[in-house]
């Protein structure tokens, strides 16, 4: 089942797994920004396991997040409305507690 | 991934690294002082990533578990994907509204319908509108949708399209000659997972009664990965060059 639904605000967990050994698919980028869920992908094979041949374990529901990129990138130079939609694993979201409550 | 693996450099094929017959002289313009223009092939080193390709498919035909036809045959078919095919489904996109809407809905499905198998690829149709302009990108590695589009171009790999056209897309596409206006969204896709993305791209205006062949021909894989619109970058202009 998924955790959240479309439309969620969300926010990526920041996490910076010591490397090596890891495989992480959440680009370092987006990593503690706050986004909003656009769809649920579906369940996947979670890529930090298979990684290093483990194929076994649960599955993972991906999610496509929409962020604002000027609330990524503070000097970003385009338009305001401009966005970045990237998939994301449930296990590296959570829900933004602080925007839900507003 | 050079390094250590440089030492296999000669044990490999060489026979026409002293050949004059091949396209070298194309790169630079003859300089008698250099008898030797050089290019350095892109087979020249086996790398460590390389070595294990080989030992694995080697040792799978040697149990017999996949036959070196068969290698050969996918090699064939993986080359034989080209962006023509892609274009083929923008420019029925474009003249069939239904198609259109199935094709967002469910592509797998409907890129059927033309006769292409898009394999277990996971496809998300982008389409863009007068309000919003898609590019497409994966930051981590190369994803690509190849089992429409064929290989990559380099660019697509290269670190500075990966890390740059995240953080100032607008900047990137007018690279490309694509001017955005400020009244539309960018709106960049980091293809991270398991999903592949396909842009389809705005019919250009004056094109209406053009057959779907003449359509297809404005559609380059450019405008597919969205960083130029169609009929700018086309294949019109790839084949003029």
């Amino acid at each position: 089942m998924a955790r959240f639904s479309v439309g969620d605000r969300v926010r990526v967990r920041a996490v910076f797994p010591p490397t090596p050994p890891t495989h992480v698919r959440t680009p370092y980028y987006i990593r503690g920004h706050a986004g909003v869920i656009e769809r649920i992908c579906g369940a996947f094979g979670n890529p930090e396991e298979l990684a290093f041949g483990r194929r076994y374990g649960p599955k993972s529901t991906l999610y496509r997040v929409r962020f604002r990129q000027a609330d990524i990138w503070p000097d970003y130079e385009g338009a305001a409305d401009d966005h970045i939609e990237i998939e994301i694993y449930e296990f590296w979201l959570e829900p933004n507690e602080r925007e839900n409550a507003a | 991934m050079s390094g250590p693996s440089d030492s296999h450099d000669h044990d490999h094929h060489h026979g026409h690294e002293h050949g004059h017959d091949h396209h070298h002289d194309h790169l630079h313009p003859y300089d008698p002082e250099h008898h030797h223009p050089h290019r350095d092939d892109l087979d020249d080193t086996m790398t460590y990533y390389k070595v294990m390709e080989s030992a694995v498919r080697e040792l799978l035909i040697e149990k017999g578990l996949i036959t070196a036809e068969q290698v050969r045959h996918q090699i064939e078919r993986m080359d034989a994907r080209t962006p023509a095919n892609g274009a083929r489904i923008v420019a029925r996109a474009w003249t069939d509204p239904a198609f259109k809407k199935r094709l967002i809905e469910s592509p797998k499905q409907a890129i059927a319908e033309i006769g292409h198998d898009i394999g277990p690829m996971h496809l998300i149709v982008l389409e863009n509108t007068p309000k919003v302009h898609n590019v497409v990108v994966c930051t981590l590695c190369s994803c690509y949708p190849r089992w429409i589009l064929g290989l990559p171009p380099d660019w697509y790999k290269s670190r500075a399209y990966r890390s740059r056209v995240v953080r100032e897309p607008r900047t990137v596409l007018r690279e490309f000659g694509t001017e955005i206006a400020g009244d539309r969204e960018v709106r960049v896709h980091d293809s991270t997972a398991d999903m592949r993305y396909f842009v389809l791209p705005m019919r250009p205006e004056g094109t209406e009664g053009m057959s779907e062949d003449a359509l297809a021909a404005l559609v380059g894989r450019d405008a597919m990965i969205g960083v130029v619109e169609a009929g700018a970058g086309g294949m019109d202009r790839a084949a003029a060059e």
